[in-house]
């Protein structure tokens, strides 16, 4: 294998992986911070326990998101520097940004919370959350819009001795239409991420009638955020694959695995056929349906992959730039097929435990933990479509992929790194679900313990020559 | 003042920012076992970092990102250039982040045993490599006419970047082991103590070592003077902690860190990789860095973001200013249940 294979496959195994624990992280942030504000309000222990389990849960996954970040912030420099050098002036300043803004807020606060419970006032410990909640939503804003960049760049200028994009908008690369659409997309995927984990877990418990006071209100807060982020993953999927067909049109025929320019284009649910456009030997169509998603209209006109061929070939030279077809056709299946089951799990749900009812069928139970499967399907396949249509480009019709990686990389050194980094993650990963399932057995604290661990120290006693002393001796509520 | 050396100048900052924070935890680290001694020990120094260590650590992911943001060719060349070292600490760093977390959330003695060894590990290496990194690029390296690094894997482990390396273990060692002794009561304060009185009077060797050698390398006036000052710095360390002076003690052992770096960063200017192979192929502040423009946007989100950052990190560091003993520590058992 050359270095270039080597370095996508780490930067898609990387990719994947992060984005694994990322989403869960953002979404449970969010509603561990509505637990906990429920709790400061209502003074309700059940809500405490629920803060404090879900919390905990957070913790072991958050972990895990910082660290593989860190490796895609080193990665670009690593194995893809002349990637960095033509795109550092335009693509290092939100990276910058998602630094001083987003990492410093969440990794302070998110200190303060672990270790604060007994030394912050209820609410200042819950405004923590909030704080973290907003830093991780906002670190996916700022990497996001350097990603959408790359689908589309926006907001610079070619520099005409380095041949170079020059950034001389920042409004446009934080803000062109794409990046909002792919931001809201994304934000709605991972509040269903954590909401559809908040399902699952409470239904591991629900079935067992364990600690009800704690996991019907999880169980009910997680269905409802689950019902609008999925419908939201939904609208939003849609508005971008309208962007998206516009601005790429390639990976939208990709998606269909289409050859020839339609009107009324059909979109296909299924296809057995060799997916090269020659033969078809058995699909399901929904007629014009690639043609709504693609431009609103039914009718509309979706390019194909050879048109499109022949255009690029036209505009930058001779070349392959269809990505690889198969993966695009699937990934994009399944990713839209994981929106959709959410979309029909959460009102299936909602009714089942409609006021307060609990059903009695133990398969219920066992489809709510399975669905907790559906987010990492969708979020893992919607990163891989969105990055491998974009190929050959890593800067759509800037800069290509061959062109990116590290001219000092050599096979050894890129190898080296893939095994070590993919047998670090397979490690983590393995301890991360056993710590999970551990932690989840384990239960939410009783009310008298969940109370006792933010008990405040009262103000030493004045008249008390040994109080000074009994203070410094006191256990910690909290230590690792 | 021109905006490349502006953000020079920042990046140093973020620099010094982070070998002084992440320092004090990485020597934290690196002391678990020798510190810490027993798993009560060990207990109070993990959390004497439990709450900060995070907050130091994305100073180094803003120093890169703000590399990457400002200077792209350097970016580019220190870690492809790098490469080997890069991915050590790269594989510490994930380690070590894990590692805090997850030992107190496991009930056996060999999972709590295997953890430190990694947080012991993975504090080590870091804490050494920094140094080593540092010294490539202080003394130059051979960048061809692109930039690239040309000197294969072990060309990085000169005699001069491998005495930084150590100047850098042995200063995080001494810093870790006196803020230890700023955070901690009794037996782990006497251990600390003891440690930090002789890490100070070794690191100090190794600093006047190699202090003299970037002299004669890349020396000038302010390189001079700043190595002068860490000395001075460092040596008031290990005095302010025979005279139980805690808190002067962390804020010369700072001072001595702040110094050493900022007499890196003179003796590199104006050159950010010097290339051994043509001086004319070096990296500089001039040729190196981002677009006005960009520069522009990145100073004003710093000037606006810096100030909010050094108030709520002091804040944490507020909120957590007590000191810990091993009488405080709860009871294994009661800590898997309370946690979270």
């Amino acid at each position: 294998m050359d270095p270039l294979s080597i370095a996508r496959w780490q930067f898609g195994i990387t990719t994947v992986y992060h984005y694994i624990f990322v989403p869960l992280t953002i979404g449970l942030a969010l509603l561990t911070a509505i637990l906990e504000t429920a709790w400061v309000r209502t003074r309700n222990p059940d809500y405490l326990r629920a803060t404090k389990f879900w919390g905990k849960l957070l913790l072991i996954n958050f972990a895990i998101g910082v660290v593989t970040g860190i490796v895609q912030e080193f990665q670009f420099g690593l194995n893809w520097s002349s990637y960095s050098r033509f795109v550092g002036d335009v693509f290092g300043a939100p990276l910058a940004m998602e630094a001083l803004i987003a990492f410093f807020l969440e990794s302070t606060f998110l200190g303060l919370w672990i270790f604060g419970w007994d030394k912050l006032s209820p609410k200042l410990h819950a405004m923590c959350m909030w704080l973290v909640a907003i830093g991780t939503t906002a670190s996916a804003f700022f990497i996001l819009a350097a990603n959408s960049f790359m689908q589309h760049p926006v907001g610079v200028q070619i520099d005409a001795v380095s041949g170079r994009p020059k950034l001389n908008d920042i409004g446009a690369v934080l803000f062109q239409q794409l990046q909002l659409v792919t931001f809201s997309h994304v934000i709605v995927a991972c509040v269903a991420t954590g909401a559809i984990f908040m399902v699952g877990v409470s239904a591991y418990f629900l079935a067992r009638k364990r600690d009800l006071a704690v996991f019907k209100p999880s169980m009910r807060l997680g269905l409802w955020f689950l019902l609008v982020s999925s419908i939201g993953i939904v609208i939003t999927g849609d508005m971008q694959a309208k962007i998206m067909t516009e601005v790429q049109p390639m990976k939208m025929a990709a998606a269909e695995a289409q050859y020839t320019t339609q009107a009324n284009a059909s979109f296909s649910v299924f296809s057995i056929g060799t997916l090269d456009g020659k033969e078809e030997t058995f699909s399901i169509r929904v007629p014009g349906l690639l043609s709504f998603m693609g431009t609103g209209d039914f009718n509309g006109t979706i390019e194909g992959i050879n048109d499109v061929q022949a255009q690029y070939e036209k505009l930058y030279g001779p070349g392959d730039y269809s990505p690889n077809i198969p993966l695009t056709y699937w990934n994009f299946r399944l990713m839209v097929g994981a929106g959709f089951a959410m979309v029909a799990l959460s009102i299936v749900g909602l009714w089942m435990t409609r006021r307060g009812r609990l059903p009695e069928k133990r398969w219920v139970w066992r489809l709510a933990m399975l669905s907790m499967a559906a987010p990492v399907i969708g979020n893992s396949t919607g990163w891989i479509f969105t990055e491998m249509g974009r190929q050959p480009w890593t800067v759509v019709g800037l800069f290509k992929t061959a062109d990116s990686v590290s001219p000092t990389l050599t096979t050894g050194a890129a190898l080296t790194s893939l095994m070590l980094l993919t047998a670090v993650y397979g490690v983590l990963a393995l301890i991360e679900v056993r710590l999970m399932v551990k932690y989840v057995q384990v239960g939410p604290l009783g009310a008298q313990e969940a109370l006792a661990s933010i008990e405040k120290l009262p103000p030493p006693d004045p008249d008390d020559p040994n109080a000074h002393t009994s203070d410094e001796n006191r256990v910690l509520t909290f230590a690792y | 003042m021109e905006l490349s050396l502006v953000w020079f100048i920042l990046i140093a900052v973020l620099w010094i920012g982070y070998f002084i924070l992440e320092g004090f935890d990485f020597g934290v680290g690196a002391l678990l076992r020798i510190v810490g001694r027993d798993e009560r020990g060990r207990r109070v120094l993990i959390n004497t970092i439990g709450p900060l260590w995070d907050g130091n650590e994305v100073w180094v992911i803003t120093a890169i990102g703000a590399t990457f943001a400002a200077f792209p060719d350097w970016y580019a060349t220190m870690l492809s250039g790098m490469f080997g070292p890069m991915l050590a600490i790269l594989l510490c760093l994930i380690v070590r982040g894990v590692a805090f977390e997850y030992r107190a959330k496991g009930d056996t003695d060999k999972w709590r045993a295997n953890w430190d060894l990694a947080i012991q590990v993975c504090s080590w290496g870091p804490a050494f490599l920094w140094g080593v990194l540092f010294g490539n690029m202080i003394y130059g390296m051979p960048l061809d006419e692109a930039g690239e690094y040309t000197g294969g894997f072990f060309g990085l482990f000169g005699p001069f970047p491998l005495l930084l390396g150590l100047l850098t273990l042995g200063l995080f060692l001494t810093h870790g082991a006196i803020f230890l002794a700023l955070k901690t009561r009794h037996e782990v304060r006497d251990r600390a103590k003891a440690f930090a009185e002789r890490a100070g009077v070794g690191t100090a060797v190794i600093l006047v070592a190699a202090a003299g050698w970037l002299q004669l390398e890349r020396g000038n006036i302010v390189t001079a003077l700043v190595s002068v000052l860490a000395l001075g710095a460092l040596v008031a360390g290990v005095v302010a902690t025979k005279a139980h002076r805690d808190g002067w003690a962390f804020v010369a052992t700072a001072g001595a860190i702040l110094s050493v770096v900022v007499s890196w960063f003179a003796a590199m200017y104006p050159n950010l990789i010097a290339s051994t192979t043509n001086a004319a192929w070096s990296l500089t502040v001039q040729n190196a860095s981002s677009s006005p423009y960009t520069l522009k946007l990145m100073t004003w989100v710093a000037v606006v973001m810096l100030p909010f950052i050094l108030a709520y990190q002091a804040w944490s560091y507020w909120v957590f200013r007590k000191r810990i003993s091993a009488q405080q520590i709860p009871l294994p058992q009661l800590a898997a249940k309370v946690q979270g």
